[in-house]
C-alpha cells in the first residue's frame, strides 16, 4: 500500500493507503474529519468540497494518493480557535442553512469564491454555486450569508 | 472502485515509459475517476500527470498562445489572452471541476459534449505530443476517439490568436455540458464554424463556413437547412432540434462578433 503525505488544516498527516482511497474517504475515514461529506459520491452536489493548495475541490473526485504533498483545508480548519471564521458566523446570523447537511460544502466553495472575486452580486455568487445543491433549496438564505461575509472579509 | 497502482512520474519520459496497454493516464481525473468509480475501466495502473512541471501553464507568444496540457480550466479563464477562450474555459462544469479539469485530459478524452473540442477546432489550434504534431481537423476522429496513438502524451495545445472569435453554448442547466455549442471564428486561415454537442464529435460546419466567407453576416445563415442526420438525440434534445440549435447558435456568435 503507497503511504501518502498532506497538511490538513495545518498538521502533517501520514498513512498507509491503497491507491484507489478518496480523498474523501481518507478524510472521514483515516482522520476522522467527518465535517466533510459524502452526498452525491458523483461530483455533482459539492457537500465534499474542500480546499486543495488554496482551490476548492471536489473530494469525492480525488484520490487520497493525488493528495500527496498537497495542503488541504477542510471545514474544520477554518475557524481560528473558538472564532469562527467570516464565513461561518454569517450562516449562522442569516440561517443559511436549513437541514445542513451541504452547509459545509457551501461554506468551503464560498470561501473560495470570495477570496478569488473582486465585486460579487447575487447573480455572481448564485454562478459561483454551480456546484453545491442545497436539497432544501434554501438558497435565499445561502446567497445572503455569503454576501454578508464578503462584505466582512474585505473589511 | 477496482484495485490499481498509482504512478506519479516526475518527467515525460519517465511516464512514457511507464505506458502500456494496462495502464491509463491520469490528468484532472474529472472523467476518470467518475468512471473508475462506476468500475467502467479496470486499469492495471494509474499514471499521474500532475508532477510534470512542464506540463503547465499558459504561455503567450507572438501571435499564438501555448497552453500546457495540465493546465486547469481554471487557469485557462484567468490567464488565457485568447478572449474566446477564457471565457469558454469559464463556462466549463462548476468552479470545482474547473479548478482539477485539465485541457489535454479534456481533449484526449473527447467527450462528445465537452467544449474545448470546439475551440481546438474553432480556432484551428494544434495538439503537440511527445512523439509528433497534430493539426486540430485530424486529431478528434470519433466518439470518444482521437487521432492519439497508444501511450501517446499531449504535451500542449497551441491557438493562433484569431483576429476575432464567438463561442455560444446551449448548455445543459445541471451539467453545463453543451447540449450544442457554436465556435464561429475569423482566423488567419479563413472563416471556421466547429460544432460540438451535436454529433458523435465535433465538426466542422463548412455550409457556413462558406456563406459567411462571402458575407460575415447573420443573413448570409438564413437560407442554410442543417440537417438532422448523424445527429445525436437523447433525453435532453432530439438531433432535429439539435439541427435548429446549429444555426441559432451560429447566428448568435456572428451576431456577437460583429457587435
Amino acid at each position: 500500500m503507497p503511504t501518502v503525505s498532506m497538511t490538513v488544516n495545518g498538521k502533517q498527516v501520514s498513512a498507509d493507503v491503497s491507491s484507489n482511497t478518496l480523498l474523501v474517504t481518507f478524510i472521514r475515514e483515516n482522520l476522522k474529519l467527518t465535517g466533510t461529506h459524502v452526498g452525491c459520491d458523483t461530483s455533482q452536489c459539492g457537500a465534499c468540497v474542500v480546499h486543495v493548495n488554496g482551490n476548492s475541490a471536489k473530494s469525492c473526485t480525488m484520490l487520497a494518493v493525488q493528495a500527496e504533498g498537497a495542503e488541504i483545508t477542510t471545514i474544520e480548519g477554518l475557524a481560528k480557535g473558538n472564532d469562527l471564521h467570516p464565513m461561518q458566523k454569517s450562516f449562522q446570523e442569516n440561517h443559511g442553512l436549513q437541514c445542513g447537511f451541504c452547509t459545509t460544502g457551501m461554506i468551503m466553495s464560498a470561501v473560495d469564491l470570495v477570496n478569488k472575486s473582486d465585486k460579487l452580486d447575487d447573480a455572481s455568487i448564485r454562478e459561483g454555486l454551480e456546484g453545491n445543491i442545497c436539497r432544501c433549496t434554501g438558497y435565499q438564505n445561502i446567497v445572503k450569508s455569503i454576501q454578508a461575509a464578503a462584505k466582512e472579509m474585505e473589511a | 472502485m477496482y484495485e490499481f497502482d498509482y504512478k506519479r512520474p516526475g518527467t515525460i519520459d519517465e511516464a512514457a515509459g511507464l505506458l502500456n496497454d494496462d495502464t491509463v493516464l491520469l490528468a484532472g481525473g474529472q472523467t476518470l475517476i467518475p468512471t473508475l468509480k462506476q468500475r467502467l475501466a479496470q486499469p492495471e495502473a494509474l499514471v499521474d500527470l500532475s508532477a510534470i512541471e512542464s506540463l503547465r501553464g499558459v504561455c503567450p507568444d507572438g501571435d499564438q498562445l501555448a497552453i500546457g496540457a495540465m493546465t486547469t480550466h481554471a487557469e485557462v479563464a484567468n490567464k488565457a489572452t485568447i478572449p474566446v477562450l477564457a471565457s469558454l474555459a469559464s463556462g466549463i462544469g462548476d468552479a470545482q471541476v474547473r479548478n482539477r479539469g485539465t485541457i489535454g485530459g479534456s481533449i484526449a478524452n473527447n467527450d462528445p459534449a465537452a467544449d474545448y473540442p470546439a475551440a481546438v477546432v474553432g480556432l484551428n489550434a494544434v495538439v503537440s505530443t511527445d512523439r509528433r504534431t497534430i493539426a486540430a481537423d485530424d486529431f478528434f476522429t470519433d466518439l470518444f476517439e482521437t487521432a492519439l496513438e497508444e501511450g501517446e502524451i499531449i504535451t500542449n495545445v497551441t491557438f493562433p490568436k484569431p483576429e476575432a472569435a464567438a463561442y455560444i453554448k446551449f448548455d445543459n442547466p445541471a451539467s453545463r455540458y453543451a447540449i450544442v455549442g457554436v465556435m464561429v471564428a475569423k482566423t488567419s486561415s479563413g472563416i471556421r464554424v466547429a460544432v460540438t454537442g451535436a454529433g458523435p464529435c465535433v465538426f466542422r460546419q463548412t455550409e457556413m463556413e462558406t456563406a459567411l466567407s462571402g458575407s460575415f453576416t447573420t443573413q448570409a445563415l438564413e437560407n442554410i437547412s442543417v440537417s438532422a442526420d448523424g445527429l445525436n438525440s437523447d433525453i435532453h434534445a432530439s438531433a432535429e432540434y439539435r439541427a435548429n440549435l446549429i444555426k441559432v447558435l451560429a447566428k448568435r456568435a456572428v451576431a456577437q462578433i460583429n457587435g
